[in-house]
């Protein structure tokens, strides 16, 4: 004898059963069109990237690793040590100290400039408002993604090592990607 | 004529030392299946997704299995706190014999001349390859059983009680559906029942048996889409889930060695054995080749169906082997006898 729940309860709707016959012809039908399937697939090439040789193009506004610039005609640093980046940092990654210029050390074309600019780049979240905050346009976001180390320590990054031009390893996608 | 082995009737027997060199030289082919296997399992189900599969070891991923044997035995070996010791230790092992054992019967060839002695191209020609066969699939659920009981976790018990269940449901519709091929060519032996096969391959006359077959020989081998024993998603590993290091690798092989045995059992059985296509008579030595052949096509085909299909709940194995398997493949074993009766 079948169990009668109560009134109360909610019959489920079942799917169809598979059937006999016809469900097990079905079954096969469909098994061999998934077979048609997979080896359709095996005849195209594959999509992946071979990573580490061929690296997946990041289009012009990736936001990668950040990037100090200088004036290209005089060689002065743009960056006048105001640390509204750091300001507007929301995972307060930068540390700017200003100082002053003098005629005899000039570093930046403004009154003061960074003596220490740092990003702790394993705190940086990669949202680009220090690019946005900056009114030099002396900081920019990058494309390198390419980041790992083996200790934090080595994951800050002064002022130097922004400002050097940054290895040529991330392709540029094109416009028409 | 008696051979070195005389627990049933051989059809022929070298001397003594020929067939410890023949086992040897088998034993290696096996083994050098195995990996073989292994890298096409990666290479094409890669393809078939799309991506490459293993490619940076060795020329296109080529020493990949070789790499991951290596690794495995350098791990250290490892048991938990309420496994059975010895058993633990055993079960791969029994699982490895097994497999091993399964493939002296393989013919990879009739009797040819090397050197001016006569030497048959297998491990042994019994009289009753196929029960020797089904002898070793039968015991190597000691294997996977006592591996998944000794190994003290429940994930490890559950997958040993399914591949019990399993291996032993499907092994009766295997045994079924082989009858089939053995009325039809009134031998037990695998070389007799080969040189049967010359006018047609018996997966034509007998494609039900076939099919049966093949799908019995999905779940036999524990291969995806019957994978339940491991099951991954549900079992963590199945009877495995305990196991590394060496002892991982002996299951990991076994089991592609049990593909690659179930491949030549369907070409012996099937698909004609040594036997070329299109009335093509090469000579002798070709046949070995021919057999690899077409047991590598066989196991892709292996490859193909796990890429594909999705594994079924348990209940619906259970079902697909009792209701449908087995129905399907006593029909198909009336049939034949009714025709091989009225033909005869």
């Amino acid at each position: 004898m079948a169990w009668n729940p109560g009134d109360d309860v909610i019959a489920v709707q079942r799917a169809p059963e598979p059937g006999g016959a016809g469900g097990v012809y079905r079954a096969f039908g469909e098994t061999l069109r998934g077979l048609k399937t997979t080896f359709g697939r095996m005849l195209e090439r594959p999509v992946v990237y071979q990573y580490p040789e061929e690296k997946v193009p990041v289009y012009p506004r990736f936001r990668g690793r950040h990037k100090l610039h200088k004036f290209e005609d005089s060689g002065l640093e743009k960056c006048v040590g105001c640390s509204l980046c750091a300001a507007a940092c929301p995972a307060d990654c930068i540390r700017v100290v200003a100082a002053e210029n003098t005629p005899e050390h000039r570093v930046s074309a403004g009154e003061r400039y960074a003596a220490v600019y740092e990003i702790n780049l394993s705190r940086c979240i990669f949202c680009g408002y220090c690019e946005v905050a900056c009114p030099f346009d002396a900081i920019t976001m990058g494309h390198d993604y390419e980041m790992s180390d083996y200790n934090r320590a080595d994951l800050i990054f002064t002022k130097e090592m922004l400002l050097a031009e940054p290895l040529e390893r991330t392709p540029l996608r094109t416009e028409d990607e | 004529m008696t051979g070195l082995l005389t627990f049933a009737e051989v059809g022929f027997a070298e001397s003594w030392w020929i067939q410890i060199i023949k086992a040897v030289i088998i034993f290696l082919v096996g083994f050098t299946l195995v990996p073989l296997a292994l890298m096409l399992d990666r290479k094409l189900m890669g393809r078939m997704q799309m991506r490459y599969g293993p490619n940076r070891v060795g020329p296109f991923g080529a020493l990949q299995p070789m790499a991951d044997i290596g690794k495995l035995l350098f791990k250290q070996q490892f048991r938990p706190r309420t496994s059975v010791g010895l058993l633990f230790a055993v079960a791969p092992a029994i699982s490895m014999v097994c497999a091993a054992g399964a493939f002296s019967v393989i013919p990879f060839g009739n009797t040819v001349h090397i050197f001016g002695a006569k030497v048959g191209l297998y491990g042994i020609d019994v009289s009753i390859g196929i029960l020797v066969l089904f002898a070793f699939s039968s015991l190597s659920v000691y294997g996977l059983m006592l591996g998944g009981w000794a190994s003290g976790s429940k994930y490890s018990f559950l997958g040993a009680m399914r591949s019990a269940a399993q291996l032993i449901s499907y092994e009766v519709s295997m045994g079924l559906s082989l009858i089939g091929v053995v009325i039809t060519a009134g031998t037990l032996s695998l070389t007799g029942i080969v040189n049967a096969q010359g006018g047609m391959w018996y997966f034509i006359p007998q494609f039900a048996g076939f099919i049966v077959f093949l799908l019995a020989a999905f779940a036999e081998t524990n291969r995806p889409p019957f994978d339940l024993t491991e099951a991954d998603a549900e079992l963590v590993g199945g009877y495995g889930t305990e196991y590394g290091g060496g002892r991982f690798a002996a299951y990991y092989a076994a089991e592609y060695f049990n593909m690659v045995i179930a491949s030549a059992i369907a070409v012996t059985m099937f698909f004609g054995g040594w036997a070329m296509p299109f009335g093509i008579h090469p000579p002798n030595w070709v046949d070995p080749i021919v057999v690899i052949v077409k047991t590598i096509l066989v196991v892709c085909l292996f490859v193909w169906v796990r890429t594909t299909l999705p594994r079924p709940r348990y209940d619906q194995l259970m079902a697909l082997g009792w209701k449908i398997l087995l129905p399907l493949a006593t029909a198909n074993l009336l049939v034949t006898s009714i025709i091989v009766v009225v033909t005869h």
